[in-house]
């Protein structure tokens, strides 16, 4: 029962983090950290409440 | 000497901070930084547009992806929150968002101290869905694109660290102000007094990127654990526990940001912080 838990746990664990470097490496891949480079990088009207 | 997690996150906190914020000389021409870190993402909550960010802000980037041209999710952003979650979930909050030092800082100053009803913790869920994922990509101009609405209604992170510094220095954008930044303005003061009042005010009750976290806690690598055979019910734990949690009944509660506190306050060493399971 406590092996199945620790089992299971560390199966969402290493999907979650396979899952994540597959995402970092296609959202790079495809170019969104240049949307959020260009985003960060110029003064974010919204955020300082012009926008 | 033993250092207790008071003083040990309190250290990591004021690095994490220095680290997010390295760019101070900006403050002085009102400049944001332009380099190439804010490529990538601070874990914590900490606006871009501040003059001294170094990189940034994860709800900000989201939005600006998820609402940009060409695309409507963010793979990038997603798998960065994902394995910040995976590994750390809310000890995020607590030892390193430069926004949740700040709070612990303004929860210092001498005032009644009030608890909070569990209800208001629902709201940053609502926020983060409706503000965070839903109206970025929902309402969009004649070219596809749309705001950021959590940074442009709520996000009073971005109002003091942006705003304010660079409205301060630069005549041109204290003429445009209008109704949306009197609406930002109410947010943060009411955040700021909320915080003074409330320990982390806007941590559990606003901040979308708690409730991302928050949702990693059962599964988190860096956890919580309480040793039933060591416990013996005193409830000390619980009522050090600024985050108004119960370690022994709920210790992958969403609320729980890792502090340590518990843990220093156990007679019996029966509450444990760390990547690894307690032996046995
Ligand atoms: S402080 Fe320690 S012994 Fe007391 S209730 Fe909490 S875990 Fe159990
Ligand atoms: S349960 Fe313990 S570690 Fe979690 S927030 Fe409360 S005092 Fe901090």
């Amino acid at each position: 029962m406590v092996d199945n838990k620790k089992k299971r746990l560390l199966f969402l664990r290493v999907a979650g983090l396979v899952i994540a470097v597959v995402f970092i490496c296609f959202g790079g891949f495809r170019g969104e950290m240049n949307i959020v480079l260009n985003k960060a990088i110029t003064i974010c009207f919204e955020c300082i409440g012009l926008g | 000497m033993r250092f207790g997690y008071s003083v040990k996150r309190k250290l990591l906190q004021l690095i994490a901070f220095g680290c997010s914020n390295a760019h101070l000389l900006n403050f002085k021409g009102g400049k944001i930084y332009t380099g190439k870190w804010k490529y990538f993402c601070n874990p914590g909550l900490n606006c871009y547009s501040c003059p001294a960010a170094g990189f940034a802000c994860p709800i900000g980037a989201l939005q600006a992806v998820n609402g940009s041209m060409n695309y409507s999710f963010s793979f990038y952003v997603t798998g960065l929150l994902l394995a910040f979650g995976v590994v750390l979930g809310r000890a995020v909050c607590g030892w390193l968002c430069p926004f949740g030092l700040l709070q612990e800082l303004l929860h210092k100053i001498p005032s009644p101290k009030l608890k909070l009803k569990k209800i208001f913790l629902y709201l940053k869920y609502v926020v983060l869905v409706i503000f965070v994922l839903i109206l970025p990509i929902a309402v969009t101009d004649y070219m596809g694109m749309g705001k950021p609405a959590f940074c442009q209604y709520i996000c009073p992170a971005g109002t003091l660290e942006g705003g304010v510094f660079l409205l301060a220095a630069h005549e041109g954008l204290r003429k445009s102000i209008g109704a949306l930044f009197t609406l930002k303005m109410a947010i943060l003061l009411v955040t700021i007094l909320g915080c003074i009042l409330i320990y982390r005010f806007f941590c559990r009750i606003l901040c979308p990127l708690g409730a991302i976290y928050g949702l990693f806690n059962k599964i988190s690598i860096y956890h919580l654990e309480v040793d039933e055979h060591k416990c013996n019910g005193c409830g000390k734990c619980k009522r050090v526990c600024q985050m108004e949690v119960d370690p022994v009944k709920f210790p992958q509660s969403a609320e729980c940001i890792r502090c340590g506190a518990c843990v220093d306050a156990c007679p019996q060493t029966a509450v444990r912080l760390g990547f690894c399971n307690r032996k046995g």
